[in-house]
């Protein structure tokens, strides 16, 4: 029960601090089940990651993975929930009024100040899951060539990461 | 008079149509569902004009959370209040909850096997590749931009590298670059 309580409170609180999206957020979730609450190692969290992303629906399916693999279903169910309910209320609150200042200057003034922000949070979950994921040469070699694949062509993100997978599978690397 | 009036209000989506509408963009929605999102509620069931949607979208970015989640709200609750922004909710996040559940009990089941093992050691590298291929597109604009891209270093090297807590960092960052960017106009 207190299991729950904690992560509904770590995940209450991400809700509001994920501008940007569940992919700022990911150090911070990192640091509050590795680091705080000690639920999983680092290289759990990233596999659960690299799982997640296997997933249709919002980027957001590492939450409910984590509270899956700390508390089962309930789990699952309490981080999914307590990372929408906080956010979906000012959404709610504010998406009435939203029309009356959607050109007001502060509104702007605010969206130009947290566009460098998110993008500085997004570098910083994708500089933690490098760190996290390359653990050695050859997990360095599949980063790089995905990478290439991922920046250069037009392919599926999904077809490159099931095609490391199986790569991985196979002993190509690993 | 009258007879002219139920042309001119639609009655919109029920409840029941928004859960059916967003259950199918969760379960479309392999690598982004923003793409399915717009598709279904812009082009196929005309829920909003595309200037409609793009002011939302605007919103439900500028709000913290999940993107696609706040759009679930805002649009739900427009057309039918709460019930409907928790059918939109339910529908969009049903299905792929399931599903990842269901991965991890697989992978769970099968970990303790070396070619699945390796399998993931790969998969979580390329996906962190993945995501450092966002991180580079979403930063690509600042880089013209001295202090934008200031802002974005400063914010980089308190969460990766100095590891601060976000709850504490966020605001001061937040704030900060707002005050700066503003004063400068940059």
């Amino acid at each position: 029960m207190s299991t729950l309580l904690d992560l509904a409170i770590v995940y209450g609180q991400l809700s509001l601090l994920a501008f940007g999206g569940a992919n700022a957020v990911i150090p911070e979730m990192q640091r509050q089940v590795v680091d705080v609450h000690h639920w999983m190692t680092p290289h759990e969290f990233a596999a659960l990651y690299a799982l997640a992303q296997a997933a249709p629906g919002p980027n957001m399916m590492v939450v409910s993975l984590v509270g899956w693999r700390v508390a089962g279903l309930w789990g699952a169910l309490v981080t999914t929930g307590a990372v929408a309910l906080p956010s979906s209320v000012l959404t709610l609150l504010v998406s009435g009024v939203w029309f009356r200042f959607k050109d007001a200057p502060w509104r702007k003034a605010i969206q130009a100040g947290l566009q460098p922000v998110t993008a500085g949070l997004i570098m910083a979950s994708a500089a933690l899951l490098i760190q996290t994921t390359v653990v050695d040469l050859s997990a360095a070699a599949v980063a790089i060539v995905a990478g290439g694949l991922f920046f250069f062509t037009r392919l599926h993100p999904l077809a490159i990461l099931s095609g490391a997978a199986v790569a991985g599978a196979i002993g190509l690397v690993g | 008079m009258s007879e002219t009036r139920p042309t001119i209000t639609p009655p919109g989506p029920t409840v029941f149509d928004l859960f059916a509408g967003f259950f199918m963009i969760g379960v479309c929605g392999f690598g982004g569902v923003l793409p399915w999102a717009r598709r279904m509620i812009v082009e196929q069931r005309k829920w909003l004009t595309p200037t409609e949607f793009t002011e939302m979208l605007g919103l439900c970015q500028f709000l913290p959370g999940g993107n696609i989640m706040n759009v679930t709200i805002a649009l739900g609750s427009r057309f039918r209040g709460i019930p409907g922004a928790a059918a939109c909710f339910l529908g969009l996040m049903m299905a792929p909850v399931a599903i990842v559940i269901a991965l991890g009990a697989i992978y769970d089941q099968y970990a303790g096997y070396a070619p699945v093992r390796r399998a993931f050691v790969a998969l979580s590298a390329a996906a962190a590749a993945y995501l450092v291929t966002s991180a580079w597109k979403i930063a690509a604009p600042l880089w013209g931009r001295k202090l934008a891209a200031g802002v974005a270093v400063c914010t980089f090297v308190a969460i990766a590298v100095l590891r601060l807590p976000m709850p504490a960092a966020m605001p001061v960052l937040a704030i900060g670059s707002t005050l700066l960017l503003w004063r400068f106009r940059a």
